[in-house]
């Protein structure tokens, strides 16, 4: 055990866990940000995004001690009212289903649009691919990337 | 066509002896007078109308949604028809995932596609009900007659302009006697019915708010994980727990049956715990591989006898008379469910009671087999609701809530207990694999005189769907199913059976119309013709619903009028909707590309319009994705798929454009969660025949033979 002081969401916390736990299971188990999603563990599904300075990262792949100075954003962080374009987008279009994949989905369309308010479609294609949604919802995940494209310009 | 509907004390306790088989009553409104609360507060005073309905004096409509939500869209769509009825202000409706009640709901559950037929008139009479009940008190408030008063809006008003909200009228309409009979809507007249409404939860999911079993924690809660058999048919030999039980944050690690659980503080200290766990197993039964289970199926299929699902008219002599005999086979692999949110479950068993907290699509099956395991009555045993993410049949079953139950008594604290993605793969439950042999007989003429199936199938149960088309449409038929019984555990996968099922028929129809030389459209309506004129035996379908769905898909997709597009069609029957795709492929630079899948579906009234696009939507992409990709594979009674890096999902940019259309005829709805999947695998394998020449047999699609040095492009 170790005792770490990382920066979520604009708050710094102080939390003591071994050196390899992943970022995911910190944010859940020890702080209790569970808009975090478990999916698979293994940085194949996109479910547990978060931004680490900005960039979307798989946090189940990302141990705690790797974290630093880094400022980590979680989808509860994302926006004060949760009225970030995307995340008004995503209500707009109504994208959820089950709704389990979507704060991940979020977080990777929200990182994409910050670096890039316009993204061409393949550069959508791109930022979203790691994010698997098992019921199904990417045409309009689609849509909601585009409508939150235009309100961020 | 307003519908009178009586609503008696009597005919409810019909009722609920007749769905339950028990005395159980399906709404509280069977009571002569409505419910008051006292919600804390004192001057907050609250009336239930019914186990849906509750009104506050300050306007909030409260309405209980009973069925577990997974993505189906009913926690919007089913108090969408009570607020109909009640004519309410869609804004001020406050939607509540009720926890399991079996005094209160019958059928709290999700699975079948039945949930909307179930309860649709029963949702309208809950709003009809207090509707009626708010006019009558505004009437006797008033002392005007209640022919003078509308409803609308969450207001009832007077013909002079008058008016009072249904909080400021709910507490007299507690006082009046629930009515026996109530109006409902024509159809015609709806207002939110058949809109677009937004997912009542979008907010909390779009903020990370804890909706899911997987959120849930609690006080003093202890975490575990479970390492089950990695292979089926054995069993555990020994166990060597001393090393991970030294781990830092393991509080025990229990074996009961063939589970070892690990229990600690934490999920991340129970994975690494299970890596210095040493488990060694045995054999107990049957141990299989898939390679075993492709022999048997060849065997199967030759076998001379099998159970005869239906049997019409002379099939020997169909065939011994036919001009032409088309006989095809098709197969198709285990798949997992893989919900986005994995097996997870909370339980607390107390001295005298239990307290399960969790994602299930079926809370009432999981008590009775906690309460079952445990000894003690169900009615000790509480259930609440998550939402659930994604289900697809898996959470049908209640295996994953009693080994929660179990452990918690065993170590006698409170626990919620996580699959991991691995566990959910390795050792869930599977969507059976099934191969089938169609045969057809065909006349001189190119009409369908013959008509065979056998389906063969590892714990698949009956394999077929007997009374489905083309059942009904043929003289002489023959449908017959043959089992195994295998220790590979399997259970419903979303569109049971019928998931892979319509690919085979609809494929394999294709090939007939082509042998047969009409066109696949022309083809199947001509069978439906027959079936309306003369037909054979009991049809489960309607054969004019079938037809309007082909039609509205082929003129939406403009089939057969394309001249650079290969289409493919595909028509299915499940759930009591019906839904026809269609779909294209361009060939590009020598390849085929999917471009676009046309979809009609008649599932009656559209409830949410939204909800709806949704469910075919994603009905197709989940048809799409798993006939591309899908199948878990065994060897030695080891699943080797484990996670997504070898269980490959479609992903975002893998899926066409697709067009929705719906029949609108007014007819009660049915559901949508599962009839949109079964076409799709059809529908594309006919486009790639018809761009490509290749035939597709078996499923997953891309590890075919047939698509050796072929490029299926994909493109969003
Ligand atoms: S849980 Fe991290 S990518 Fe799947
Ligand atoms: S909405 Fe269910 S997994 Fe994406």
């Amino acid at each position: 055990m170790a005792a770490y002081s990382i920066h979520v969401n604009g708050e710094t916390k102080k939390i003591d866990v071994a050196s390899d736990t992943p970022l995911l299971w910190v944010l859940r188990d020890s702080l209790g940000l569970v808009g975090t999603k478990y999916g698979c563990g293994i940085a194949q599904c996109g479910a547990c995004t978060v931004h680490l300075n900005g960039t979307a990262v798989r946090s189940c792949s990302l141990p705690i001690s790797a974290i630093g100075a880094s400022k980590v954003t979680t989808i509860e962080g994302l926006s004060k009212e949760g009225d970030h374009p995307v995340q008004q987008a995503w209500q707009e279009v109504d994208v959820p289903q089950c709704g389990y994949c979507q704060a991940g989905q979020i977080m990777s369309a929200a990182a994409l649009l910050t670096k890039n308010p316009s993204p061409s479609e393949d550069q959508i294609a791109t930022a979203m691919n790691g994010n698997i949604c098992r019921c199904g919802t990417y045409h309009r995940i689609k849509e909601a990337v585009v409508l939150a494209s235009s309100k961020m310009k | 066509m307003e519908t009178l509907t009586k609503t008696s004390r009597r005919d409810f306790l019909k009722l609920g002896l007749t769905a339950g088989g028990g005395l159980v009553l399906s709404f509280n409104w069977s009571d002569s007078l409505a419910r008051i609360t006292h919600a804390g507060d004192e001057a907050a005073v609250n009336v239930d109308f019914n186990s849906y309905l509750s009104i506050s004096p300050d306007d909030v409509i409260t309405i209980f949604s009973p069925n577990p939500e997974l993505g189906q869209n009913i926690k919007t769509s089913f108090p969408m028809v009570v607020a109909e009825e009640l004519d309410a202000d869609w804004k001020k409706v406050n939607v509540v995932q009720a926890a399991l009640d079996v005094k209160k709901y019958d059928r709290q559950l999700t699975g079948g596609s039945g949930a909307v037929p179930h309860s649709w008139e029963r949702l309208r009479k809950a709003g009809a009900t207090a509707r009626q009940m708010l006019m009558e008190a505004a009437a006797k408030k008033w002392n005007v007659s209640a022919s003078s008063l509308t409803a609308s809006n969450g207001f009832v008003i007077h013909a002079d302009g008058r008016k009072l909200s249904y909080g400021a009228l709910a507490a007299d309409a507690a006082g009046i006697p629930v009515p026996t009979e109530v109006k409902l809507k024509n159809p015609k007249d709806f207002k939110l019915i058949g809109t677009a409404v937004p997912n009542v939860d979008n907010k909390e999911m779009v903020t990370g708010k804890p909706l899911y079993g997987l959120d849930f924690y609690r006080e003093g809660m202890l975490h575990a994980m479970i390492q089950r058999p990695p292979a089926f048919g054995t069993k555990i030999k020994s166990v060597n727990a001393a090393a991970a039980k030294a781990l830092p944050g393991i509080v025990d690690v229990v074996t009961f049956k063939n589970n070892v659980a690990i229990v600690g503080k934490s999920t991340w200290e129970i994975m690494k715990a299970r890596r210095v766990l040493k488990v060694e197993y045995e054999k107990e039964g049957n141990i299989e591989s898939t390679t075993d289970h492709d022999k048997l199926f060849k065997e199967l299929l030759d076998k001379p006898e099998a159970t005869v699902r239906r049997q019409d008219g002379d099939v020997v002599a169909a065939f011994k008379n036919a001009a032409t005999v088309i006989k095809r086979e098709y197969q198709c692999p285990f798949l997992s469910h893989a919900p986005m949110e994995p097996m997870n479950f909370f339980a607390h068993v107390k001295a005298d009671s239990v307290e399960l907290v969790g994602p299930t699509q079926t809370p009432d099956r999981a008590r009775n087999a906690t309460a079952q395991l445990l000894g003690i009555s169900p009615d000790k045993v509480t259930v609440e609701l998550t939402r659930l993410g994604g289900g697809f049949g898996r959470r049908l079953q209640a295996d994953y809530v009693v080994e929660a139950a179990e452990l918690s008594k065993l170590i006698n604290a409170p626990v919620k207990v996580t699959w991991s993605r691995e566990d959910d793969m390795m050792g869930g439950s599977y969507r059976p694999a099934v191969r089938y042999r169609f045969e057809a007989a065909l006349d001189a003429k190119g009409s369908m005189t013959g008509y065979k199936l056998r389906g063969v199938g590892i714990n698949a149960g009956n394999s077929t769907r007997e009374d489905n088309f083309p059942s009904g449409a043929v003289d002489n038929l023959l449908i017959e199913s043959i089992d195994h019984q295998s220790p590979i555990t399997t259970g419903a996968w979303r569109a049971p059976i019928t998931n892979f099922l319509a690919f085979a028929e609809q494929a394999f129809l294709d090939e007939v119309a082509l042998a047969a030389k009409k066109d696949p459209v022309q083809f199947r309506l001509e069978l439906l013709d027959k079936a309306k004129q003369s037909p054979v035996g009991a049809i489960r379908y309607d054969i004019d619903r079938t037809k309007s769905v082909i039609n509205l898909v082929a003129e939406k997709s403009g089939w057969g009028k394309k001249k650079n597009l290969a289409q493919g069609f595909s028509v299915y029957f499940s759930h009591r909707s019906y839904v026809a795709q269609v779909a294209e492929v361009e060939m590009v630079s020598g390849n085929p590309v999917l471009k676009k899948i046309y979809a009609a579906s008649d599932c009656g009234i559209v409830i949410n319009l939204s909800g709806a696009r949704q469910q075919v939507m994603g009905g197709i992409v989940d048809g799409l994705g798993h006939a591309l990709y899908g199948q878990v594979t065994f060897k030695e009674g080891a699943a080797e798929q484990h996670n997504f890096n070898n269980y490959r999902l479609i992903r975002y940019n893998e899926v066409p454009e697709v067009e929705v259309h719906f029949v609108d005829n007014g007819i009660d709805p049915t559901g949508l969660g599962e009839p949109a999947l079964p076409p799709t695998g059809g529908a594309v394998a006919n486009a790639i025949f018809k761009a490509t020449g290749k035939r597709l047999y078996n499923q997953p699609f891309i590890l075919q033979e047939e698509m050796k040095g072929v490029k299926l492009g994909l493109k969003m």
